[in-house]
């Protein structure tokens, strides 16, 4: 197996909640809480969860624009939390993003040339400067006769290929896109979701992906992991994965995704979760899903569950009471034992 | 019930003339629930608050068409006859279920405010039918949460309000405008759910707006797929998915991303970017992304040619060209994979 | 933004102000220098349009060649508060220590009415040009500060922001290549307001007294030297008067028109559709 290039152990990530005119901290969101995860070179990891589950932070956190309450994060075996400013700037050079808004992650009044050159600037790479803009132009899709256009003379699609562009300019060994394909086009999400494939054997890339779409992931995940508030519920390796998903929240997330299919909608079995996501502020106690589980007993409430090995080696579970293969086919009445 | 014809509307914007929805004709049975799909800009929205006639006049004009609701022509309405028809007989809800309730009210007043609009009744009797629709859209609590302010309820129990607020009236119609789009798939789901059950108790027809072909696999007994302001192709959604007859709905079913297919499969992306709507292409719209054109498409304009069993299909190709072509595309794309 | 017939008019009425008082000294008939004792307080007329002052001076001439004291002043004090108020509300803006010491100063500032400060400090100074541009200054830029602040903080919170400072780009940079550019248009209005306000300011401590040297013709000293005459000579007030309203309402309707012109909404019609969509959602839902 080969070395990983992003580790990150027992993160944590608070956001003090302050209240009244001293703007006294009377309590936290735990945005992160507790989260580990391993990325190896050339791997995609997918990281899925809805909103409020702690993986923008997350994504935020790797960048370094968040500061972990405690925990930490390795680049190739290396801590960066203590990092000086000097050796952060070396590090950015490896790790970059790729945002989920096309329209606000570029600047307005920089022409599409600039935006790529900013980096290569930014780390004083200015020699042949032009001709590498437009073979990055090129290698995104874009035609380099239009390197003196704005941003908003372009699509949606369009635009985030100028953010990808950006983001493998200074040749990076990772890239955190955090849902970089939910604010487009449904017609132009495949042409984009390729690119990052294309790229990645072409540039040797390593990606975190987050996104909230378990199907978007499928394409392009070789790992998975699935976050609930803060929490890792379910990691595995992709083809475990899709086949056999053990948490319940996980199997509640595939069921809930409406397939482009009316017959099979039909005839499927759908986990329908009741309630909301609880706040993070306040997150019940034992397992962090109890309130939604539909198979939640009384253990669950009092205990909390820890990412344990259950059958494959690669695949782990947060849940006393994983679901069996075949349990949500043969319907949700099973399930509620 | 509701029947539009040959409807047009354009928006006039600095840089031209869009024509937003450009001559689109359908209907919607009573009880029925019919999708309408496609992308942002392809005028999903526009048509949707034009049968209410909610788009700002200006930018928006109707220069044609007719909208028939019940034997009336919605666009020859005065408002204040729009008024009587606007929640009471035709509701709407929308994506935002944030912007769409009033801050400052209580739910409880909002939706008191909403049944005495149209109905005279008590504030009591008011109060009364308030609570059973919120039990109705499956408000945990109704009663404690009939004085609590929007701000207190969390996006998918906003979307329920909003849903309360449309049923108040038992519409005839009810016209959905991307009512899960900015919700998380798990409540998204709660929100169908609650869509089918709602249908199923009240009776009303549906129009479903969204741009996930999922949704309306799940929800539509008939999808109308736009693209550019145009309907392509319209039928029931067993056709639409399984007997697709437009190269549009067809690349387009293809490249979705979706969750039964194997893992890490290639996806057969479109090719390009939505048109212009100042400027759109000569010819067919979908014609310089189309994997099908041929040379006629640069130049004719195609309508919608029946195929049998109420399918429609904006496609100059007949069903056989279409079928040889399609088989041609996949045979090409099986030789690539295999070299 | 001169589509607009109202923003061409202010354009071209500041244009023609500016451009007669600089070529005052080669077409005027009578310079403000042409004393005549005999032709003191006369009204209106064919030969003095505006009438004589009570040296006799033409009050058309006059009008005109202040206007090179007022603009001057009002220029100066809107570049100086435009330039302070920009580099201290963008530091106030990106750097959140910063923020805490620079805003309780300036809301210190903003406490008194600007008119006043000006007026304490000019008294405190002496009344000559230089002195009046510092204490307008004074007064002023602390406005242009929050402005600017303000701004920042809100394109702060956009993500190209955030993008620039993943791909390792500099303070500096994001500050003046990033932020600058698009905060540009509420500067740019506000300093045209600034500009208008000054004008007025300076008219009304000369008027006070406590203004510019008598000595020199400004719009404010001819009206503070006018009042003792308002009974018998009125135009004496009247023009110097007009000249101002004209002046600071053409100012005015500039900025307004380019705070138009600078708003993505009204550029793009498309936007604003978007927008207006919105508002009718929340109406009728």
């Amino acid at each position: 197996m080969s070395e990983a290039l992003l580790e990150v152990r027992d993160l944590e990530v608070y956001f003090p909640i302050k209240k009244g005119v001293l703007k006294k901290t009377t309590g936290n969101v735990k945005a992160v809480n507790g989260l580990n995860l391993s990325v190896n070179k050339g791997e995609t990891l997918g990281i899925v969860g809805e909103s409020g589950c702690g993986k923008s932070t997350l994504a935020r956190t790797i960048l370094g624009l968040e500061k972990p309450t405690s925990g930490d994060i390795l680049i190739e075996g290396e801590s960066i939390l203590n990092y000086s400013a000097k050796q952060m700037h070396r590090l950015r050079r490896d790790v970059q993003m790729v945002f989920q808004d096309p329209f606000t992650s570029l600047n307005p009044r920089m022409k599409v040339s600039e935006i790529i050159a900013a980096p290569l600037k930014a780390y004083k790479m200015t020699d042949n400067i032009e001709q590498r803009v437009k073979e990055l132009m090129d290698l995104v899709g874009l035609k380099p006769e239009y390197h003196d256009r704005l941003p908003h003379e372009f699509s949606g699609g369009q635009r985030q290929r100028i953010g990808i562009a950006r983001a493998i300019a200074l040749k990076p060994k990772l890239i955190v896109c955090d849902e970089p394909v939910s604010a487009l086009d449904v017609s132009v999400q495949a042409q984009v979701i390729n690119l990052f494939e294309d790229l990645q054997k072409e540039l040797d890339l390593t990606y975190v992906f987050i996104a909230h779409d378990l199907s978007v992931i499928k394409h392009i995940a070789d790992k998975v992991s699935v976050m609930y508030l803060g929490k890792m519920m379910e990691r595995s390796d992709s083809e475990s994965f899709y086949n056999h998903a053990q948490h319940p929240y996980t199997n509640a997330l595939l069921s809930a995704i409406p397939l482009p299919d009316p017959g099979k909608e039909k005839t499927r079995e759908r986990i329908v979760l009741k309630g909301e996501l609880p706040s993070p502020a306040n997150p019940p106690t034992g397992c962090v899903f109890h309130t939604r589980c539909p198979i939640a007993r009384d253990y669950c409430k009092e205990n909390t569950p820890q990412l344990e090995r259950k059958g494959n080696e690669e695949h782990e579970v947060a849940c006393f009471f994983p679901i069996e293969k075949g349990m949500v086919e043969a319907g949700s009445e099973n399930l509620l034992r | 019930m509701l029947e539009v014809k040959n409807l047009k509307v354009h928006l006039d914007t600095a840089s031209g003339i869009v024509k937003a929805v450009d001559g689109v004709s359908f209907h919607v049975k009573a009880g029925e629930t019919v999708g309408i799909v496609g992308e942002s800009g392809s005028g999903k929205s526009v048509l949707a608050h034009s049968l209410m006639q909610l788009n700002p006049v200006p930018p928006a004009t109707y220069p044609q068409g007719e909208i028939i609701f019940e034997n009336r022509n919605l666009l020859d309405l005065k408002e204040k006859e729009l008024r009587k028809i606007r929640g009471n007989e035709i509701a709407m809800i929308f994506q935002d279920p944030m912007s769409s309730l009033n801050p400052v009210f209580k739910i409880g007043n909002q939706l008191m405010e909403a049944i005495r609009t149209h109905q005279s009744m008590s504030r009591q009797n008011a109060e009364e039918k308030a609570l059973e629709l919120l039990k109705d859209v499956g408000i945990p609590d109704p009663k404690s949460r009939l004085n609590d302010y929007p701000h207190q309820f969390s996006g998918g129990m906003r979307q329920r309000v909003l849903i309360a607020i449309a049923l108040a009236c038992q519409p005839k119609l009810l016209i959905a405008d991307e009512p899960t789009t900015a919700l998380d798939v798990t409540i998204q789901a709660q929100i169908l759910e609650l869509m089918k059950d709602i249908q199923k108790k009240y009776g009303t027809a549906i129009i479903i707006i969204t741009h996930d072909l999922g949704v309306v696999a799940q929800l539509a007994d008939r999808v109308l797929v736009m693209y550019s302001g145009r309907i392509v192709e319209e039928g029931i959604t067993g056709d639409i998915f399984y007997h697709t007859s437009m190269p549009y709905t067809w690349s387009l079913l293809r490249s979705l991303p979706r969750l039964d297919s194997d893992i890490h499969q290639r996806l057969k992306s479109i090719q390009g970017q939505p048109p212009n709507l100042v400027d759109p292409p000569k010819g067919c719209n979908f014609s310089p992304r189309c994997p099908f054109v041929t040379e006629q498409c640069l130049e004719v304009d195609p309508s919608l040619v029946d195929r049998g069993n109420g399918h429609r299909a904006a496609c100059i190709l007949s069903e056989s060209e279409y079928e040889e072509r399609k088989h041609e595309i996949q045979d090409i794309e099986r030789e690539g994979v295999e070299q | 933004m001169f589509k607009n017939k109202r923003n061409l008019l202010a354009a071209g009425v500041l244009l023609l102000i500016i451009v007669a008082t600089i070529t005052a000294s080669l077409w005027l008939k009578f310079p403000p220098t042409h004393i005549d004792p005999e032709a003191r307080l006369l009204s209106p007329s064919g030969k003095n349009w505006f009438g004589t002052d009570h040296f006799g001076r033409d009050i058309f001439g006059l009008t005109i060649v202040a206007a090179r004291v007022t603009l001057f002043v009002g220029v100066v004090v809107a570049l100086l508060s435009t330039v302070l108020g920009t580099i201290t509300g963008l530091i106030a803006g990106y750097y959140k220590k910063a923020e805490f010491i620079i805003m309780r100063i300036i809301d210190g500032m903003l406490a008194f009415p600007a008119l006043l400060l000006a007026l304490a400090l000019v008294a405190a100074l002496g009344g000559n040009v230089t002195n009046i541009i510092i204490a307008l200054t004074f007064a002023f830029w602390p406005v242009m500060t929050r402005i600017v602040r303000s701004a920042v903080l809100q394109v702060n919170n956009i993500q190209y922001i955030e993008a620039a400072k993943t791909t390792g780009t500099g303070d500096l940079v994001i500050l003046f290549r990033y932020i600058l550019p698009n905060v540009l248009s509420p500067i740019i209005v506000q300093g045209t307001f600034i500009f208008a306000k000054a004008i007025l300011a300076e008219a009304a401590l000369s008027f006070l007294g406590v203004g510019i040297d008598p000595s020199t013709p400004t719009w404010g000293t001819m009206l503070q030297e006018s009042q003792v005459y308002i009974t018998i000579a009125p135009w004496f007030s009247i023009f110097p008067g007009v000249a101002i309203v004209i002046t600071v309402l053409a100012l005015n309707m500039l900025g307004d028109g380019l705070r138009d012109a600078f708003d993505p909404h009204k550029k793009n019609q498309k936007k604003s559709t978007k927008k207006l969509f919105r508002n009718r959602k929340q109406k009728y839902a």
